[in-house]
């Protein structure tokens, strides 16, 4: 009796996540712009999207922002968890650290806004530029705190070792501590990589004119009612995140297999 | 020699992109909008019934929605927390899949759905119920909330409730207490860290959004997150828009330092 109740309770809660995209997903097929009625199979949608030039303008924006943006965030929030774990005292690493969480604690409406007041303030163009250097900033925070743990797993006296054998510091950090601290510096980049696709806010305020992501996209679109196009379009993207999660699930397995049968 | 080589580097990062934005939006706070001296008309503008309805109104649909959460999301995350290994990666993976798809994308599911013609009203109408209008309301806003955030509530919780001692309950069954018991004195209490990481995780994006309200809210129902955008985008007053992100933050630091003090376990580092 337990049990029933446990699996209807959980079958009810996962419906409730899963039927709105479900029903997208369904109405994306159907040749009628309403969604009361099915009036028959068309992939009408699904031209219009990929013709539309707005949309493709959009992904490639969101694209090309998550990347770089990944990439720089990556190498900074390194250097930096290398400087906090290595380079500072008790008291300068507090200060730092809370400096770190700031962004992460901020409600996303502020820090947009107030990057935007900066970008204005120091004369930049509100525009791709400005959009790239606001996902890098809020990137960075992440980025530490990933690699951050992993400096800490990491034994001391390797890096001592290796300076004693004459490396240099910067030798010493290429080729003993980096790649001890990789899974860390990975897990980070493709952390950044996501909060980049996923974010709104921060990049609604600090965007200009004329340079849109899928999400401003999005919202813009939605504000002027419910078109067919999004039902297409977040058919697509839903499809790539699931086939992505369930390529990577799958890889996690046979890695733990792998080590498991060692 | 070279100790120091990235430290001030990112000294000098967080001083430009994390102080000097915040410290703009308190000078523009403080600041006349045309002579830009400083003011306290900004604070005293957002202390307008007005404004103080809207934020009200933000904490309260905020505050219901993280209740809602709770609510619903506790029961899922101890379902998470018993089932079998198996069944467990499979579940949690299910929760979070949904959050990996653009959050406005959700959103708008809900449009479509709530929509007078949408497949909610369809469905009721298959059943010979009424249609329900709630679409523009709060109660669309409520359900888009916890639509959204119910995964940050069954998530914190369910990982405080695996790392729970077991044997915690096998010892309040053998002092004699009924499973409601152990559940009041024993797993509750022990999964409130995770109660309290859950709370801020939803609350927070909640009290500020300015995306559900806009798209589910219909904009005649305005939070602060909106007002706060239209003073930035539409009107153009920066300074009492800083104000009333000012307030927002405040708001926020406080509610997140009342919670960390009940949270003995957390590491530290959030607040020196």
């Amino acid at each position: 009796m337990m049990r029933f109740l446990r699996r209807s309770y959980a079958m009810l809660i996962l419906g409730f996540l899963y039927l709105p995209i479900l029903i997208l997903i369904v109405f994306s097929f159907n040749a009628s712009k309403s969604r009361a009625t099915w009036e028959g199979f068309t992939l009408r949608w699904y031209g219009e999207l990929i013709e539309s030039e707005a949309i493709l303008d959009a992904l490639s924006n969101t694209l090309s922002v998550a990347v770089l943006s990944s990439l720089i965030a990556t190498v900074i929030g390194t250097l930096a968890a290398y400087a906090i774990y290595r380079e500072m005292g008790s008291w300068e690493r507090k200060l730092s650290m809370n400096l770190t969480y700031i962004p992460l604690l901020n409600p996303d409406i502020v820090t947009g806004i107030s990057l935007m007041l900066l970008f204005i303030f120091a004369g930049m163009k509100l525009g791709f530029g400005s959009l790239l250097l606001s996902h890098v900033i809020f990137n960075v925070p992440y980025v530490i705190l990933t690699v951050l743990p992993k400096l800490r797993q990491f034994d001391q006296h390797l890096y001592e070792a290796a300076l004693d054998l004459g490396a240099s510091p910067a030798y010493a950090f290429r080729h003993i501590v980096l790649p001890e601290i990789l899974p860390g510096i990975v897990t980070g980049a493709l952390f950044a990589f996501t909060l980049s696709v996923d974010d709104f806010v921060i990049s609604f305020f600090t965007t200009g004119s004329g340079v849109n992501n899928l999400s401003i996209l999005i919202y813009s679109m939605a504000r002027r009612g419910i078109h067919p196009t999004i039902n297409a379009l977040s058919t697509l993207l839903f499809l790539t995140v699931l086939v992505l999660l369930i390529a990577v699930n799958l890889r996690m397995e046979k890695k733990v297999k792998r080590e498991a049968r060692r | 020699m070279g100790r120091r080589l990235y430290a001030y580097p990112y000294h000098l990062w967080t001083f430009l992109f994390t102080v000097v934005p915040l410290a703009l939006i308190v000078y523009f706070a403080f600041t006349a909008r045309d002579t830009a001296a400083f003011t306290l008309d900004n604070l005293r503008q957002a202390a307008q019934p007005v404004y103080l309805g809207v934020l009200w109104h933000s904490v309260w649909l905020a505050g219901v929605s993280t209740f809602l959460c709770l609510l619903i999301g506790y029961p899922m995350a101890m379902i998470l927390a018993k089932s079998r290994v198996r069944y467990r990666r499979m579940l949690t993976m299910l929760i979070v899949v949904p959050m990996w798809m653009n959050f406005l994308l959700r959103t708008y599911a809900w449009m479509t759905l709530l929509e007078k013609n949408g497949a909610v009203n369809a469905f009721l109408g298959f059943l010979g119920l009424p249609a329900l209008h709630i679409l523009y309301t709060d109660y669309a806003v409520l359900l888009g909330m916890v639509y959204n955030f119910l995964p940050f509530m069954i998530l914190p919780i369910y990982s405080v409730l695996m790392k729970m001692d077991k044997s915690l309950l096998e010892a309040a069954e053998d002092l004699g207490a009924d499973a409601w018991t152990s559940f009041r004195r024993v797993t509750f209490p022990l999964s409130l860290p995770g109660v309290y990481a859950g709370t801020i995780m939803v609350f927070m994006p909640a009290v500020t959004t300015f995306v559900i309200s806009r798209l589910l809210g219909g904009g005649q129902y305005m939070l602060a997150g909106n007002v706060i955008e239209q003073q930035f985008l539409a009107i153009g007053n920066w300074n009492f828009g800083s104000a009333l992100s000012v307030l927002m933050m405040i708001l926020i630091f406080l509610s997140m330092i009342g919670l960390s003090r009940y949270d003995k376990d957390s590491d530290g580092g959030l607040f020196l």
